[in-house]
């Protein structure tokens, strides 16, 4: 079985599935029905005592999926750290998406202050899945503080651009010990298919379902792309060249030369 | 009693756990995290502690997120 391999735990999914911005509970539980995924993000975030909302967690089937809660908001190291054994408190698995992104207006991850939470969550026993920036350099350093993935942006958060960071992706992809989840900016089928034909292990997206007329039907889609490039990979992808190659023959046909 | 929750001042008879206040919100305990006085508390703790007047309270849920 083709398995993805997370810190000795096995999924059926490269597919990792975001929570965030669906019209509705109902949209959203259809999109992870459809998605395939094993493993949903969430966040958390102070209640409005005035307000108290329905429950999130009360639409998530907790024996299907494996919840893992990211520290979105945390603007450093400390408040990243936080969030995560918050989260741990609440009844999670020691399980952390890392996210410190201090800057509201391009959401990029701070590579220091993630390298700095990722050594101590490590410390204290968490499961630390880093969204980074594609950046080979942090990628060591953050595999030495002993982090389970990593998890290159292939755009900004939320731009459904594409995977723009693909040369460094590429680098992070052949020198990784760990798993490669491209995660964000991710747009479309053929971007999954995209990172996962370049051998990332596996694509986190969430935008890019919630926030279309269909997000049932995308998820699918998206489905569908990861495990099309995931099979390209592996039966691996022909050479490019520059010049023609004819696929069928030209020769000894009605002319003699 | 005068307790800060989220940020926000609110005065609350006493005595009262942690439990009750959350029930006196209308809040689902296993479903909300406690930082008291910036302590983290496990759900099985909430029955068990009084509050105090002052004391600083987060009270925080999972939303949907990427």
């Amino acid at each position: 079985m083709d398995n993805l391999i997370i810190a000795g735990r096995s999924f059926n999914s490269r597919l990792l599935v975001g929570t965030g911005k669906f019209a509705s509970n109902q949209a959203m539980v259809a999109a992870l029905e459809n998605s395939g995924a094993e493993i949903v993000t969430v966040a958390l975030r102070r209640v409005d005592i005035d307000n108290p909302a329905d429950s999130l967690l009360s639409h998530i089937d907790r024996k299907r999926y494996l919840l893992l809660p990211n520290t979105s908001g945390a603007r450093d190291a400390e408040e990243a750290v936080r969030l995560a054994r918050m989260a741990r408190a609440a009844g999670c698995e020691p399980w952390i998406k890392l996210e410190v992104t201090p800057d509201p207006y391009y959401l990029l991850p701070d590579p220091i202050e993630t390298l700095k939470a990722a050594e101590i969550l490590v410390k204290d026993g968490f499961v630390v899945l880093p969204y980074m920036p594609a950046d080979p350099v942090l990628a060591r350093h953050l595999e030495e503080a002993g982090v389970a993935t990593l998890m290159p942006l292939g755009a900004p958060i939320g731009t459904n651009r594409g995977v723009r960071t693909r040369d460094l992706i590429a680098i992070i992809i052949e020198q990784a010990t760990l798993p490669v989840v491209v995660d964000a900016g991710l747009g479309a089928p053929s971007h999954a298919a995209e990172a996962m034909e370049m051998g990332a292990d596996a694509v986190l997206v969430n935008t890019a379902l919630a926030d279309t007329p269909d997000p049932a039907a995308m998820a699918r889609a998206f489905c569908k792309g990861v495990e099309a490039g995931r099979e390209a990979y592996l039966a691996g992808l022909g050479p490019q060249r520059q010049k023609a190659q004819a696929s069928s023959p030209l020769t000894g046909f009605l002319r003699n030369n | 009693m005068h307790l800060s929750i989220n940020g926000q001042s609110r005065e609350f008879p006493e005595p009262l756990t942690v439990l009750q206040l959350l029930v006196f919100l209308e809040l689902i305990p296993e479903r909300i995290v406690v930082e008291l006085n910036r302590e983290i508390l496990t759900a099985d703790r909430y029955a068990g502690i009084s509050l105090q007047t002052g004391d600083k309270l987060e009270l925080i849920e999972f939303v949907g997120g990427g």
